[in-house]
């Protein structure tokens, strides 16, 4: 920082200037998110699982293609729990079937994240829109949306979503429908909250004094403006919607075989685990970390993106 | 007889950005009953000063230096030690009433704890002793508002309760952190009036600490002027009024709009912003916005020196008596 | 007040019948029966097993009646466990449920609330954030993990050990039996309790009110305990609320890992069994639960703060 120069002769500083030059020396024409980016790099759990996450997701995407085994072959002449070994090519070892435990756990991994990535967009983009629309729009629009909120937060979503997999069928992609429609009523309530404060600034005023269409207003500047805390909320959200699915195929209403989760996976381990305990540690262990890693990174973003929190 | 007895109190807060010192070397002293009246600018450390005697400084504060009470240094003492002291010997009533009492009990148990505490009443007594002190400033109605709660009543009622609940031991000093800035302007004078009663009726120490010096005016004995977190001048409240010897002062007092203003000129204001205290400038931290500053007042800093038989000054320069 | 908490059971019956409603229509639209899994039987004695379970009768006609019998307390016979009706499944298992779910509540409460307040008197030092550290682990290690390790570490490592717990068996609620399960059902909440008191802790004991008591000399104690605990346990008690009541109906994770004869695992296998009635009356419980702890939270508001008004 520079220190502000002051010639002995500078008797009062008079001049309405003298305050603004003040105030934008404190500004330096930072942008908010670049702002927000340097303080998330400088958590250093937030940065580390940041990486990690990016290992984990390159991993059960990538990898996979690279290894000897597939998650679903079975390895005829190993047809029984197998330790790990260079040779075979199961660098885990194998499961009671003689699958290899490396390539099932990371395809249960892209599985379990692509529900988390997909659920939490569909809980997003409801969320967003009801919550934007019942705070921009207000009136009896935002008491009957938020009404039916209230109303859903009632309900034991759960046994919805399990209801709905029991009676239509175990599939792909009913679970991230499904799941996505019982996480958006938190997402819908905090846009809602951020909209009602965002509505009265004199920016919102501006736009609609030049005209801007209701959509255009929240598409052009609520919808960017409430982007912060919907950000953390998605990263808060993701490892949710992973439990829940784990849970799901964990009791045997998720996912179907042949595909598998990180979830099935752990069921499958926990059954074998006095005989092979890596067959439930493997997928935990890697589910678990990834879960963490998404926490972390939740809240590094928060602290980051709402600095008067720390 | 000086019953707060301030030397050389620095106070420092540590943040992100490295250490803010908010409080530089302060000295002061509080006479038995006497009202000493602390002006200042927000930030300019008035408040913390007497945070550090009360022991309320936020956790990323630290006080060194000495503040003597009746002879006891309460920097570095323990909790029970200040606590001894707090709501017993020496009282405090804060600027926010609608935020400073608490929100889920009756007023009359928020009164009342504090005598169980200190003077070991039973609740029976501390009651009955509630009642009293209500009655004594002015609440109306006071048996009733014991069982009421905080929400319950007026701002001005619940400052009235603050102050009660100050004086329930009868305390040798009351420091009073801007007793009337939330309150409208009548209530204001009531509560000044209030605080004029128990200085000349208990012979209660008062440090008033406010930006606004009609408070001042119309209740201290002494005034100090605060600026960046140091004394700038300190005086007895008709010098500081008929004859301002600093710069900071003379320019507060002309900011302060008058009713017998003959000019009717437009109203003054002191240009420039306070100063950033973890940048403050070289020198005398007042010479960027002082219009007597020369070369000297960027590279020296003046210091406070007697330049009276009650005053006492921190400027280069001598202003004449108006 | 009482006229509060009745205007709001008033509110909460239009809320439960939809749900019931919504639940018995998605049951009877659903694409196949109950009775599918079975081997083909032939098409007289399928007819006889539809009267009997009233499903021969018009749509709308089985609703009323379910609802008549629900009135009565009645949820109609077990599509699987033939010989039972839900009303007497659930009777069994609700009291099991609810005594681990009890047990862990008690247990989430005086580990969970002490360790939050503990976290916030010392925030940023190394308590804060080993019990912080503990939390976060508690919330992202699900219980279908937890469990299996606890059972493997326990059950298997410690075999022979004194510490050495059973798992997997009932044995009629033995209090060594419980001891996992009840720990396994608690952890979470344990977590998220220390979680919400530290941050609404920190929130009070930044308020001024807590400066002035302070102020007055009070032992910090009692500053904690009589000036700031009160108002932080308000989000404390909003969780709680429907915390309770899932608990209450029993975990499906942990009953079904160490097969408790609870709620939970019979809706997890009502669930697998397309036994509709079963998950039905789960559901419904459920969800009285739930609605009934709201009110109940909205009634403690109250208590907790004197500036809540009961609208």
């Amino acid at each position: 920082m520079n220190t502000p120069t002051h010639t002995p002769t500078n008797i009062n500083l008079s001049s309405p200037h003298a305050a603004a030059l003040n105030a934008a020396e404190d500004i330096q024409g930072r942008s908010l998110w670049q702002d927000a980016w340097r303080r998330l790099l400088a958590n250093r759990a937030a940065l580390i699982s940041l990486i990690i996450l990016v290992l984990v997701s390159l991993a059960c995407f990538v990898l996979p293609h690279f290894l000897p085994w597939t998650y679903e072959q079975i390895d005829w002449e190993r047809m029984e729990a197998t330790p790990p070994s260079l040779e075979t090519g199961h660098y885990l070892g194998t499961d009671t079937l003689g699958r290899d435990l490396l390539a099932r756990a990371l395809f249960g991994g892209r599985i379990s994240l692509t529900v988390g990535l997909l659920a939490t967009s569909v809980a997003l983009l409801i969320g967003v829109t009801v919550g934007t629309i019942a705070g921009f729009v207000g009136g009896r629009m935002d008491q009957l949306l938020m009404r039916f909120v209230d109303f859903m937060y009632t309900v034991p979503l759960t046994f919805f979503v399990i209801i709905l997999m029991v009676l239509f069928g175990r599939n792909f992609i009913l679970m991230f429908l499904a799941i996505g429609c019982i996480e958006w009523l938190t997402m819908a309530r905090i846009v809602r909250g951020q909209t009602l404060t965002l509505k009265n600034k004199e920016f919102i005023e501006a736009a609609r004094a030049v005209g801007g269409s209701t959509s255009n207003i929240i598409a052009r500047h609520i919808v960017p403006n409430v982007l912060g805390v919907v950000i953390v909320y998605v990263t808060l959200t993701i490892p949710q919607v992973i439990l829940i699915e784990s849970f799901l195929s964990f009791l045997g209403l998720g996912i179907q075989e042949p595909m598998t989760s990180w979830g099935m996976l752990i069921n499958e381990g926990a059954a074998e685990m006095e005989s092979t305990p890596r067959a439930l540690l493997v997928p935990a262990g890697l589910m678990t970390v990834t879960l963490f890693c998404f926490n972390f990174l939740g809240d590094g973003l928060r602290d980051a993106l709402d600095p008067k929190d720390r | 007889m000086s019953i707060l007895d301030i030397r050389n109190l620095t106070v420092s807060f540590k943040t992100q950005d490295g250490a803010v010192s908010a409080v530089n070397d302060v000295s002061l002293s509080l006479q038995k009953g006497e009202c000493l009246g602390i002006v200042g600018e927000s930030g300019s450390g008035k408040s913390q000063t007497f945070m550090a005697a009360m022991g309320l400084l936020a956790a990323n504060g630290k006080a060194s230096g000495e503040i003597l009470f009746d002879g006891q240094n309460l920097i570095g003492a323990s909790e029970s030690t200040l606590n001894s002291v707090r709501g017993n010997r020496m009282g405090m009533i804060f600027q926010d009433p609608m935020t400073s009492l608490t929100p889920h009990m009756k007023i009359g148990r928020q009164l009342g704890e504090v005598v169980i505490k200190h003077r070991g009443a039973t609740p029976a007594q501390a009651r009955e002793q509630a009642l009293a002190m209500l009655k004594r400033v002015q609440i109306p109605e006071a048996e009733r508002r014991l069982d009421m709660y905080p929400h319950e009543l007026s701002g001005g009622l619940r400052q009235r309760v603050m102050i009660a609940m100050a004086l329930m031991c009868s305390p040798e000093a009351i420091i009073a952190d801007e007793p009337t800035t939330a309150l409208d302007v009548t209530v204001q004078a009531q509560i000044l009036d209030i605080l004029r009663d128990v200085k000349e009726r208990l012979n209660t120490a008062i440090v008033l600490i406010t930006h606004d010096l009609g408070v001042i005016a119309g209740l201290a004995d002494r005034v100090a002027v605060m600026y960046a977190g140091r004394i700038v001048e300190v005086a007895d409240v008709r010098s500081i009024f008929a004859n301002p010897q600093h710069p900071y002062t003379k320019g507060l007092l002309a900011c302060t709009p008058r009713l017998d203003d003959a000019c009717g000129g437009a109203m003054t204001t002191i240009s420039g912003q306070p100063p950033n205290l973890q940048r403050l400038p070289s020198g005398c931290s007042f010479h960027p916005r002082c219009g007597y500053a020369f070369e000297k007042c960027t590279t020296e800093r003046p210091a406070l020196e007697v330049v009276g038989a009650t005053r006492a000054k921190a400027c280069f320069k001598t202003i004449e008596a108006a | 007040m009482l006229s509060f908490i009745v205007r709001r059971l008033l509110i909460a019956i239009p809320t439960l019948l939809a749900i019931i409603t919504v639940c018995f229509f998605l049951m009877r639209l659903a694409p196949g029966g109950p009775f599918d899994a079975e081997a083909p039987v032939p098409p007289e004695i399928l007819a006889n097993m539809r009267a009997a379970y009233n499903l021969d009768k018009p749509l709308i006609q089985q609703y009323g009646d379910y609802l008549l019998n629900l009135a009565k307390g009645d949820f109609g016979p077990s599509f699987k466990y033939k010989d039972f009706t839900v009303t007497e499944l659930i009777g069994q298992g609700f009291p099991v449920s609810a005594q681990n779910g009890l047990a862990a509540i008690i247990l989430a409460i005086i580990v969970g609330v002490p360790l939050g307040i503990l976290a916030s008197l010392k925030q940023n030092t190394a308590t804060d954030y080993s019990v912080m550290g503990f939390a976060m682990t508690g919330i992202v290690v699900p219980s279908f993990v937890m469990a299996p390790i606890l059972i493997l570490i326990f059950a298997i490592f410690l075999k022979g050990t004194p510490f050495q717990l059973p798992a997997g068996t009932w044995e009629g609620g033995a209090f060594k039996h419980r001891i996992l399960p009840v720990f396994c059902l608690s952890l979470v909440y344990i977590a998220y309790l220390a979680r919400i008191t530290r941050a609404s802790m920190i929130e009070a004991l930044r308020q001024n009110y807590v400066r002035t008591a302070r102020a007055k000399g009070l032992p910090f104690r009692t500053v904690v305990v009589r000036h700031a605990l009160k108002t932080a346990l308000v989000p404390v008690v909003t969780f709680l609320g429907p915390g309770i009541a899932f608990l209450l109906t029993g975990s499906m994770v942990v009953e079904t890992i160490f097969g408790l004869p609870g709620v939970g695992r019979y809706f997890v296998q009502g669930a697998l069994n397309r036994d509709y009635t079963l998950v039905m009356g789960v559901t419904i419980l459920s969800a009285s639960l739930i609605i009934t702890m709201n009110i109940v939270v909205d009634v403690l508001y109250g208590l907790l703060d004197p500036r809540v008004k009961y609208e």
